[in-house]
Order: C-alpha cells, then sequence, then structure tokens
C-alpha cells in the first residue's frame, strides 16, 4: 500500500509540475480571494487583522476545491480511470498517494497565504508552533475528505459544480477550529488555541480511515 | 489445462441493460479468439467482463481461474487491456507512462524500456508529453504498456484502430510472440480483413450474445494448402470468415 501510495503521489505531483495549474491558477485564485475579501472589509486596519485568521482560512478552503478539482480531473482523462482500476494498485495506495499529493500542494499554498495576510494585513502570529500545528492537521484533514468526496464525484458529468457543494458543508469544521486555531496563535493565547486543535485531530482520523476503506468502493461505483 | 476464459451463460449489466445476456465463450491458453459482431453486440463488454471492470451478475464467469461472479477485480492485474482510448497521462511523457504502468505491478522498469524500443518509441518520441503524441502514436505507447505487463491475457478492442501498416504487421507480429509464450489473446475488430488472418478462432456477436463461431486464419494457415483459386492474401482470408 504504501509503496502504492508512493508511486500515486509521485504520478500526481509530476503531472501538476508540468501542468502547473497549482502555481498560475490555484496560487493566484488564493491570493485574489484573500485580495478580494479585504477590500469587502474596507481599510481599516484593526477590523482587517481581526478577520484575518477568517480570509486566511476562507482562502484556503476555496483553493482546496480547486486543487481536489484538478486531482480528480487528472484521472479523467479518457481510458485513465480504467488504466488506474486495471493498473494493480491497492485503491487504499491511489486515496493515500493522491491525498499526500494535494496535501504537499496545500501546504505550499498556506506558505504563500500565511506571507499573503502578513503582508496585507500586517499580522503577526505570536505562538508560531500553534498556527503551525494548525495548518499541518488541517491540510491532513482537507486532503483526505477532499479526495475521498472527488472520488465520491468523480464518474458524474456535473462533478465540476457538484464537488464544491458537496465539500464545502463538510470542510466547515475545519474553516471553523482553524479560524480560532489562527485567532489564539495570533492574540497568543496559547491554551485557547489547543482546544480546538482537538477538533481538526478527529476529522484528520476519521477521514483518513473512511478514504482508506471507502476509496476502492467509490472508483469501482464511480 | 483449464481455459484461460471461460463464459458460461453469463450476464452483466451495464445500468439496467444487459451488455452480455448470456454468453458461452472458452478461450485456452496460447490460443487468439477474434470477436466480431455489429455495434452494440456486446464485444467491448466482453472484455471489459474478461478484465474484471464489468461484474458479471449472473451465470458461469471464469478468468485465469478468478470467479468474476465473486471477485471480478482481483484478475486485473494479469490482464492487459488496450481499449478505444490509451490509458494515458497527457502530461507525462510516453516513457513515464510506460513505467508508471510497470512500477504498478513491481515490475523492473527495464521491461518499460524494452516495451517502448519494440514498439519504435526510441528518442525524442520517449520524452515528449503523451498528449502531443499523434493518436498513432498514443495506441502505440498504451500496447507498449501493455507489452511491458506481460499479462496473461491480452483484451485488444479494435487494436488495429490508428496505426499505420507497419505497426499493424508489428501488432501481429506481438500477439504471435504472445500466444507463442503461452498468453491467450481475445481480440474484438470491425476490420475483420485485418484480425481474421491473426485467429484461431473467429467469434461472431450480436445482442450481447456469442451466435456463432468459425476458424481463423491463423488455424487455416497452420492447417491447410490454399487450393488453386482460394484467397491468399490475409485480406481475402479475413473477408471470407466474415461473410
Amino acid at each position: 500500500m504504501w509503496h502504492d501510495a508512493v508511486l500515486v503521489a509521485g504520478k500526481d505531483l509530476r503531472i501538476e509540475a508540468r501542468s502547473r495549474v497549482g502555481l498560475w491558477q490555484v496560487v493566484p485564485f488564493a491570493l485574489l480571494v484573500l485580495i478580494l475579501l479585504a477590500f469587502a472589509i474596507g481599510p481599516d486596519q484593526s477590523s482587517l487583522r481581526n478577520a484575518a485568521p477568517g480570509i486566511f482560512w476562507i482562502a484556503l478552503l476555496f483553493s482546496t476545491v480547486l486543487a481536489i478539482q484538478r486531482s480528480v480531473a487528472v484521472e479523467s482523462g479518457e481510458g485513465t480511470r480504467d488504466g488506474l482500476r486495471l493498473s494493480g494498485i491497492d485503491p487504499a495506495g491511489i486515496f493515500l498517494g493522491k491525498a499526500a499529493a494535494v496535501g504537499l500542494q496545500l501546504l505550499v499554498l498556506q506558505l504563500v497565504l500565511w506571507a499573503g495576510v502578513t503582508f496585507l494585513f500586517d499580522v503577526r502570529v505570536h505562538v508560531i508552533w500553534l498556527a503551525v500545528v494548525a495548518c499541518l492537521l488541517a491540510t491532513f484533514g482537507l486532503a483526505c475528505a477532499g479526495v475521498l468526496y472527488g472520488a465520491l464525484s468523480a464518474g458524474l458529468r456535473v462533478r465540476d459544480t457538484l464537488l464544491p457543494l458537496l465539500v464545502l458543508p463538510v470542510l466547515a469544521p475545519v474553516l471553523l477550529a482553524g479560524s480560532k486555531v489562527w485567532q489564539a496563535a495570533l492574540s497568543g493565547n496559547t491554551s485557547a488555541g489547543t482546544q480546538w486543535l482537538k477538533i481538526l485531530v478527529p476529522f484528520a482520523v476519521i477521514y483518513l480511515v473512511v478514504g482508506i476503506v471507502l476509496y476502492g468502493p467509490l472508483q469501482e461505483a464511480a | 489445462m483449464a481455459p484461460v476464459v471461460l463464459f458460461r451463460a453469463a450476464v452483466a449489466l451495464a445500468g439496467r441493460f444487459p451488455a452480455l445476456a448470456g454468453v458461452d465463450l472458452s478461450l485456452e491458453q496460447g490460443e487468439v479468439v477474434v470477436v466480431v459482431g455489429p455495434n452494440g453486440a456486446g464485444k467491448t463488454s466482453l472484455l471489459r467482463a474478461c478484465a474484471g471492470l464489468l461484474p458479471v451478475t449472473s451465470g458461469e464467469a471464469t478468468v485465469l481461474g478468478v470467479d468474476l461472479t465473486a471477485e471480478h477485480t482481483a484478475v486485473r492485474r494479469f490482464v492487459g487491456l488496450l481499449g478505444h482510448a490509451a490509458p494515458l497521462y497527457d502530461d507525462l511523457s510516453a516513457a513515464e507512462n510506460v513505467r508508471f504502468a510497470v512500477r504498478a505491478l513491481g515490475l523492473p522498469v527495464s521491461s518499460a524500456d524494452d516495451a517502448l524500443t519494440r514498439l519504435g518509441l526510441n528518442g525524442r518520441l520517449r520524452s515528449t508529453p503523451a498528449g502531443r503524441l499523434s493518436a498513432g502514436q498514443r495506441r502505440r505507447v498504451a500496447l507498449a504498456a501493455l507489452l511491458a505487463r506481460r499479462p496473461a491475457l491480452w483484451l485488444l478492442d479494435e487494436p488495429h484502430a490508428g496505426l499505420d501498416a507497419p505497426s499493424r504487421e508489428l501488432l501481429g507480429r506481438l500477439i504471435g510472440e504472445a500466444v507463442s509464450s503461452g498468453a491467450a489473446v481475445l481480440l474484438s475488430s470491425h476490420e475483420p480483413q485485418l484480425s481474421v488472418p491473426l485467429a484461431d478462432r473467429v467469434v461472431a456477436m450480436a445482442g450481447g450474445r456469442v451466435t456463432g463461431e468459425e476458424r481463423g486464419g491463423r488455424r487455416a494457415n497452420l492447417t491447410a494448402v490454399p487450393a488453386p483459386g482460394a484467397p491468399t492474401s490475409s485480406a481475402e482470408v479475413g473477408t471470407t470468415h466474415v461473410a
């Protein structure tokens, strides 16, 4: 399973590096969301600082949907879905590999977004480890849940419009917990932040386990 | 020795539609069977069922000793399917696509390189992204991936489509070598003049059922000397068997 996961992750990352969709579409989209939400809030610096954690996580969530759609699209070419099913690769390995590839892209995206909120909203994270742990746990959960719901919508003609409807409500706990942890990390309130980390941990673990178990049947159903 | 493929009254559904409506078919090791029939006859469905992509819901269906009615996915790693569309990632090069297929089965990468060479995919063609290749070149890459996997059962759906004359000849040689090494080949075709000469048997399908069977050109070539005035070219032999 781990060999298969590494193989699939390497393949997906190589495809992303060649197509540059992440670099030229997902990253600019995330920065655009950041800027537009800042416009909507207005020029008041304190309002922007207060809203910065929410803006960061909303931009991340919307960009996650794009990254997942891209991950699904890679396997939607004529014949490639059948090719993957015939490849002999363990479906759990496919799930883990695709989740790892999406997760790595999201980590890079979060670095860009972090730099963006620091530059645009003039915010400083006081408890850096707390913000980093939140990002890592959220990435884990977002990637696992996203790839699972991507598989659910993979065989449908309306998958591009259906996927955000399916996945955004599911990812809402990550938005909530991530924003709260970041608020705590910005204000230096470590204990409040660690409480919200307790939501991100089970979210990631549950979708990891469910994904490993259900990805195969979903792949067949699609 | 047990048949490579054994179907008895096999039924497979595509949605609620019976794509296979009681198929009876057997295929022995080292045998080439060509399936002919009109559009919608069930040829592609038969190949997909053999590959474990279309579940068999009733009847008897065994491929390489795997009971498809019980665990149809278990047979996949042992078969090679060349479908209508080449299963290639457009952003990966020809070589990367074939190597991915080989690594997935835990085979040495050298088998991918050997297969690419065999299919004449050398030099810049190897490093060209599959999305920039012509339809015929993509077909050859897909064939190289199949060859490199060394399947025990070759499932070829319209394999001549998009191939130029030298590639078609090469395909014939590859099929011959595969059956010589013990593999079995099930091939569906709308071009009997090309496929029937390769066959030991020709099976006709219609309405999701096998409706008839004849000897193929390969067996005829092995067992019979053409009589004066009889068809001599492979095209004529093919036409004769289908008519």
